[in-house]
C-alpha cells in the first residue's frame, strides 16, 4: 500500500510531512489541496518527519492537508514522438495546457498515445538483447528512432516475440523478452527513466575526438568543441551569452538539439518558439524545429522545478544517445540552478558554503557534467552528447563557486568579456582567456587534420599567439604612445587586429556573416595566415593603421557577401591588389 | 477591515520581533492574510500550530494579547475600469479622497503566463530619445530598468518616455519614494490631462518599509486586468526596485535566513524575476511592458541587486552625465535593450543596425583617443576626427534633451560620419554606404 502523509509545517515551497510507512530519497509525492494535486520530491528524512520541495506554489496550502507517495522518484516517459515538443522542467507537455496562464497542479501527458507510428523490427525471436538494445525502429521527422530494450535490465535477455513490421501506437504491445531465470516483461514503445540517475547501458566511453562543427569562428577555429565534448560559456549580463548559445544551437552539426531553458527570461524561449519553425537546418535544409526539444522553466516559474529541468533534459539526451544519435544539449543556465538548490539549502538550514550555496555543489555540478559524452553502444555504433552551459557569474566576477566549480571538470572555455562586448566586437568570446582542451588531443589532431590537411593546427596556434602579441603590444602602446614604438609594433598589432576582426567577430544577425561551413572557415584563416605571413613597407604608423584598415573593411565585405559569388571574387581581387602595393617581395 | 461572525480570533500572541508575530492557530493556509490589532499581516511560516505573521507596518505597539483574525485569502484586488486615474496605497486602498474601486476580487502575484502561449514582442515603442530608440530601442512586452545613480534624473527621463509612448495604460508603482517625486508625477499626470489612463500605486518614504512588498503585485495585477481583459497596451513604471529589495532583506533577516551576497536574501534572483516576468505580449494583442528604476550605490553594478536584474531584465539603461557638452545622455556602452534586434532594420530602416553599431564603435575609438590625450600621448588625425565626432554625437543623439523620429536619428548619425571619415573608415555594408553616404 502507498505511504501517505499530512503536512505538519510550510515554509515557501518546502513542506514537513508526517509519513505512515516507508519513504524513499527523491520519491515523488502528491500533496492535496483545495481541488490542486501538487507534485512534491523528498529531500530530507528525519524519522517519520520527511522534507518535500513542492514544484508549484504553496499559497493557501493548511496543516493537516494529505499527500501521497508514488513509491518512484523523479522520472521522464521516453518514446516516439518527443521532436519538436515544448515541456516544463517535470516534462508536462506545455502546448497541452489550457489557457493562457499556468495553472497549479496542471500535469499533461509528454507523449502522445494515439499517435500511430510505421514500427520495423529490427531483431527476431530467438535474438538476444541487453539493456537498450536495439529491437525496432521508427521514423519522426526523417530520423531513424530507435525501439530500445528497458535501460537498467541486468544481463541477457532473449527475444521470445516481436511484432511484424507495421504500424503501432506507442502504448501497443511490441515484443515479448525473457531472461535465463525465465522472467518475460511484455514491452511497448515507452521507456521510464529517473533523471537522477545517469543512463550508463554503453560499452565504453572513449575521450572524445569528433569536431562539431557550429558555424561560429571563434569556436571552430579557435577552440573547437567536439562531438560527446563539454564547454561553458561564462559572461556578465549583457555579453551575448543567449545569442551566442542560440547561434550553436541553430547551426551545430547534431541529429538532436535540446535546450534546457534554466531560470531565464520567457522571452528568450518564445523567441525560440518563433524562429526554430522557420529556420532551416543547414546542414540537412529542414526546418530547426524538426531536431528540437525544448524544457522551458522560465525564471517566473517554480525554484524546485527549475532545478529539476536540466536533469529531464539530460535524460532525454541519454535516451537519443542510446540510439546512436549525436545530441546537442544546451543549459542556460546553470547558475540558476545553481541557485534553486541554494534557495533549498537555506530553507532546510544546513550549513551554507561559499557564498550560501551548498557545500556539494561542485560534486553536483561533476556528476552532471560527467553524463555528456561521446560513446560505442553495445552493438559497436557511435552516439553522443555534446553538452554546453552557460554560467551566469554573480558581478561578473569569474571567482564565485558556479564559475570556480564548472572551470574543473568543462573542457572548453568560452570566456565572454564585458570590454570586448563595450566595444560590439561581438562574439564577445575573449580569444586568449578561451580555451578548448580538445586541440591537444592526438585523437583531435589526427581526426582535424584529415579534414582540413596538415598545418591546420599550426595556423590555429600562430592566430592565438598573433593575438596575444597584439595585446600586449596594444599595452605598450598604451603606456609609451604610438611613436614610442618601432613601427614594427605597429604591423604587429595591426595583424592581431586583423585576426580579430576577420576571424573572431561575426555577426549573428546577418544572413550570411552568422554561419561560416568550415569549408569556408580553412579558406579565410589561409588568407589571414597568408597576410599575416608576409611582410609589408610602411612610411610610418598612421601609414599602417590606414592600410590595414582598408584591408578589413575589404575582408569584411567579404566575410558579408555569399561564399565565391561574383561579389565575393572582385572584393578578394581587390585586396590581392591592394596588398600587392605594399608587400615586400618575398623570395 | 470588517470581521465576519464565524471566523475565529486569536488573542495570545506568543513571540514577536520587529517585522514577525508568531501564535498559535490551526486551519490556516499558507500565503493568507490576518489582521493584528487591525494592522495588515500575512502567514510566512506554518510549523505545526505555530504560525509566524509578517506584519506589513512593523510589529511596533502590537501587545502579546492582540486580536488576530484571519481574512481566509491572500493580498488581493478589486480590478475593473474604474481603476483609471485612481491613486491608492499599497493594500490597495484609495489615498486620493475618492471612492473604494468596485469589481472582481483577483489575488496579487497570480500564475505565470504559459510561456507557448506568449506572443514574440514586435512593436517598437518611440521615446523620441536617440540613446534610447537609436541605440537601445524599446519594445512592447519588455521589461527594462534605469540603472543610476540616487542623483540622476531617471524619474524625470521615465516620466518622459511614459509619456511619450503610445500605450492605452501607464500603471506607477511608487516604491519607497520621496513625497517630492510623488507630487512631480502627480502634477505632470494633472497636467498633461492624461490622468484619465494613469493609476498608481504608492508608497514613500514616510509609509512602512514592508508595505513596498504589496507593490509591484498590486501595480501588475492591475496591468494584467487592463492587458488580458481589454487587449490594452500597459506601460507599468516601477521605481524603485532597490528599495523593494531592501524591504526584502529586512524580512528575510527577521526570519532569520543565511543572507547571501550584500546581506540580499538567497532567492532574490526568483523574487524579481516573479515581478519583471510579467511584461508579456498577448496574443490578443494586449500587452504588458516594465520600464523600472534601480538605483545604483556609486555606480556599483556588481552589487546584488543591479547584477541579478540584469540578468532578468531585457537590458539596461545607463545615465551619464557628459562633461564634454554638459548634459546628461544616454550611455551607449552600459546601455543595452536586448530586443531591440526585433525591431531594429525591421519596423525601421534597414541600415539602423549597422548605422548603430558603427557609430558606437566610433565612440569607443573616442574614448580610446581621450585616454591616449590624458596620458600626454601626441593624437593621430584620426583620433582628432573621433573626438569631434564623438562630441557632436552625444550632443545631438545621446542627450536626454533630443527628441527625434528613428529616421531623422539615422540621416543626423550618417552625416555625422561624412563630416568625420571616409566611407571605409566606417566598416559598414557597401550597398548602405552607396544609398546614404553623403546623401542624406
Amino acid at each position: 500500500m502507498a505511504t501517505k502523509g499530512k503536512v505538519t509545517g510550510v515554509i515557501a515551497n518546502m513542506v514537513l510531512l508526517a509519513v505512515d510507512g516507508p519513504v524513499a530519497q527523491n520519491e515523488i509525492c502528491y500533496i492535496k489541496t483545495g481541488g490542486d494535486s501538487l507534485m512534491a520530491e523528498v529531500i530530507k528524512i528525519n524519522g517519520a518527519k520527511v522534507y518535500v520541495q513542492v514544484f508549484e506554489s504553496t499559497r493557501r496550502l493548511r496543516i493537516g492537508e494529505e499527500a501521497e507517495f508514488t513509491g518512484h522518484m523523479l522520472e521522464v516517459s521516453l518514446a516516439p514522438g518527443m521532436l519538436s515538443k515544448n515541456y516544463d522542467g517535470l516534462q508536462n507537455d506545455l502546448d497541452k495546457m489550457e489557457g493562457v496562464f499556468l495553472k497549479r497542479g496542471d500535469y499533461t501527458n509528454p507523449l502522445d498515445e494515439e499517435k500511430v507510428w510505421h514500427f520495423e523490427p529490427l531483431v527476431k525471436a530467438g535474438d538476444t538483447v541487453k539493456a537498450a538494445g536495439w529491437l525496432g525502429s521508427v521514423e519522426e521527422n526523417h530520423q531513424q528512432l530507435k525501439i530500445m530494450a528497458p535501460f537498467g535490465i541486468e544481463g541477457e535477455w532473449t527475444v521470445k516475440s516481436i511484432v511484424a513490421a507495421g504500424d503501432y501506437r506507442i502504448t501497443d504491445k511490441i515484443a515479448v523478452i525473457a531472461n535465463a531465470d525465465g522472467e518475460e516483461k511484455e514491452l511497448d514503445m515507452i521507456q521510464k527513466w529517473p533523471v537522477r540517475v545517469a543512463m550508463t547501458d554503453y560499452r565504453e566511453k572513449p575521450r572524445p575526438f569528433k569536431l562539431l562543427e557550429t558555424g561560429v569562428r571563434t569556436i571552430d577555429t579557435l577552440n573547437p568543441i567536439v562531438e560527446g565534448g563539454t564547454g561553458f560559456i561564462p559572461g556578465p549580463f549583457g555579453t551575448g551569452k543567449t545569442v551566442l548559445q542560440h547561434a550553436i544551437s541553430k547551426q551545430a552539426e547534431a541529429d538532436i538539439v535540446i535546450i534546457a531553458a534554466c531560470g531565464e527570461r520567457a522571452n528568450e524561449v518564445v523567441e525560440i518558439f518563433t524562429e526554430f519553425p522557420e529556420l532551416v537546418d543547414p546542414h540537412t535544409g529542414r526546418k530547426l524545429m524538426e531536431r528540437t526539444i525544448i524544457i522551458a522553466n522560465t525564471s517566473n516559474m517554480p525554484v524546485a522545478a527549475r532545478e529539476a529541468s536540466v536533469y529531464t533534459a539530460m535524460t532525454i539526451a541519454e535516451y537519443y544517445r542510446a540510439m546512436g544519435l549525436r545530441v546537442l544539449l544546451m543549459a542556460d543556465s546553470t547558475s540558476r540552478w545553481a541557485q534553486a538548490l541554494r534557495e533549498m539549502s537555506n530553507r532546510m538550514e544546513e550549513l551554507p558554503g561559499p557564498d550560501a550555496f551548498p557545500m556539494d555543489i561542485s560534486s553536483i555540478i561533476a556528476n552532471f557534467y560527467s553524463r555528456a559524452g561521446y560513446v560505442y553502444l553495445n552493438n559497436g555504433e557511435a552516439g553522443s552528447i555534446t553538452f554546453i552551459g552557460t554560467v551566469s557569474p554573480a558581478g561578473g566576477n569569474l571567482k564565485e563557486p558556479v564559475t570556480e566549480n564548472t572551470k574543473k571538470v568543462a573542457r572548453c572555455f568560452y570566456a565572454l568579456e564585458q570590454d570586448r562586448a563595450d566595444k560590439k566586437r561581438y562574439p564577445a568570446v575573449n580569444p586568449i582567456d578561451s580555451y578548448s582542451k580538445y586541440i591537444e588531443y592526438p585523437e583531435f589532431a589526427d581526426y582535424i587534420s584529415g579534414i582540413t590537411g596538415e598545418g591546420w593546427l599550426e595556423m590555429v596556434n600562430e592566430a592565438k599567439t598573433r593575438l596575444l602579441r597584439g595585446k600586449e603590444i596594444a599595452e605598450q602602446i598604451n603606456i609609451l604612445g604610438d611613436d614610442g614604438v618601432p613601427v614594427e609594433y605597429h604591423v604587429t598589432f595591426w595583424k592581431a587586429e586583423l585576426i580579430d576582426f576577420v576571424v573572431l567577430q561575426q555577426d549573428a544577425f546577418d544572413d550570411i556573416d552568422a554561419v561560416t561551413p568550415l569549408e569556408r572557415q580553412q579558406d579565410i584563416l589561409n588568407m589571414i595566415t597568408g597576410m599575416c605571413r608576409a611582410e609589408y613597407k610602411f612610411e610610418d604608423f598612421e601609414d599602417v593603421s590606414s592600410f590595414f584598415k582598408k584591408v578589413i573593411n575589404l575582408c569584411k565585405q567579404m566575410n558579408y557577401s555569399e561564399y565565391k559569388s561574383d561579389k565575393y571574387s572582385s572584393y578578394y581581387a581587390e585586396l590581392t591588389e591592394l596588398l600587392a602595393t605594399r608587400q615586400v617581395a618575398n623570395d | 477591515m470588517a470581521t465576519e461572525a464565524f471566523q475565529k480570533i486569536y488573542t495570545k500572541i506568543n513571540s514577536i520581533t520587529k517585522a514577525t508575530c508568531s501564535l498559535k492557530a490551526t486551519g490556516v493556509g499558507y500565503d493568507e492574510l490576518a489582521t493584528v490589532n487591525g494592522k495588515l499581516a500575512q502567514v510566512v511560516k506554518i510549523m505545526g500550530d505555530e504560525v509566524t505573521l509578517q506584519v506589513f507596518e512593523g510589529t511596533g505597539g502590537i501587545p502579546t494579547d492582540a486580536e488576530v483574525v484571519f481574512m481566509g485569502k491572500a493580498p488581493s484586488l478589486k480590478v475593473s475600469d474604474q481603476l483609471a486615474g485612481r491613486f491608492f496605497n499599497a493594500y490597495g486602498d484609495p489615498i486620493d479622497g475618492g471612492p473604494a474601486v468596485e469589481g472582481v476580487e483577483v489575488e496579487i502575484g497570480g500564475p505565470s503566463v504559459n510561456p507557448v502561449r506568449r506572443k514574440q514582442p514586435s512593436e517598437l515603442i518611440a521615446t523620441g530619445i536617440a540613446g534610447i530608440d537609436l541605440n537601445n530601442t524599446l519594445v512592447t512586452g519588455q521589461k527594462i530598468p534605469f540603472f543610476a545613480d540616487p542623483d540622476q534624473p531617471y524619474n524625470q527621463v521615465m516620466a518622459n518616455v511614459a509619456m511619450r509612448a503610445q500605450t492605452d495604460k501607464i500603471i506607477l508603482g511608487g516604491m519607497g519614494m520621496t513625497n517630492d517625486d510623488y507630487l512631480y508625477f502627480k502634477n505632470l499626470f494633472s497636467n498633461a490631462g492624461a490622468l484619465d489612463r494613469i493609476i498608481s500605486f504608492m508608497n514613500t518614504t514616510e509609509d512602512p518599509a514592508v508595505e513596498r512588498l504589496l507593490i509591484p503585485d498590486m501595480a501588475l495585477t492591475a496591468a494584467e486586468y487592463f492587458a488580458v481583459e481589454k487587449n490594452q497596451k500597459v506601460l507599468v513604471l516601477l521605481t524603485d526596485m532597490t528599495m523593494y529589495a531592501d524591504a526584502l532583506s529586512i524580512v528575510s533577516n527577521r526570519m532569520d535566513q543565511i543572507p547571501s551576497k550584500d546581506s540580499m536574501p538567497g532567492s532574490l534572483y526568483s523574487d524579481l524575476a516573479k515581478i519583471y516576468e510579467k511584461a508579456v505580449q498577448f496574443p490578443a494583442g494586449g500587452s504588458i511592458t516594465i520600464i523600472a528604476v534601480t538605483t545604483l550605490s556609486g555606480g556599483d553594478i556588481t552589487h546584488a541587486v543591479p547584477d541579478n536584474t540584469g540578468y532578468i531584465t531585457e537590458g539596461q539603461l545607463f545615465l551619464r552625465r557628459d562633461s564634454d557638452i554638459g548634459k546628461v545622455i544616454v550611455d551607449p556602452f552600459r546601455s543595452l535593450s536586448r530586443l531591440k534586434q526585433l525591431v531594429a532594420g525591421k519596423k525601421t530602416r534597414k541600415d539602423h543596425p549597422q548605422v548603430m553599431n558603427a557609430a558606437v564603435r566610433l565612440y569607443a575609438d573616442a574614448a580610446n583617443a581621450k585616454t591616449k590625450l590624458e596620458n600626454g600621448f601626441d593624437l593621430t588625425d584620426y583620433d582628432k576626427r573621433t573626438l569631434a565626432f564623438a562630441k557632436e554625437y552625444s550632443d545631438k543623439l545621446l542627450a536626454i534633451d533630443v527628441n527625434l523620429n528613428t529616421e531623422e536619428m539615422l540621416n543626423v548619425t550618417w552625416g555625422l560620419f561624412a563630416k568625420h571619415f571616409k566611407a571605409e573608415e566606417v566598416n559598414i555594408r557597401k550597398e548602405f554606404i552607396e544609398t546614404y553616404w553623403g546623401k542624406v
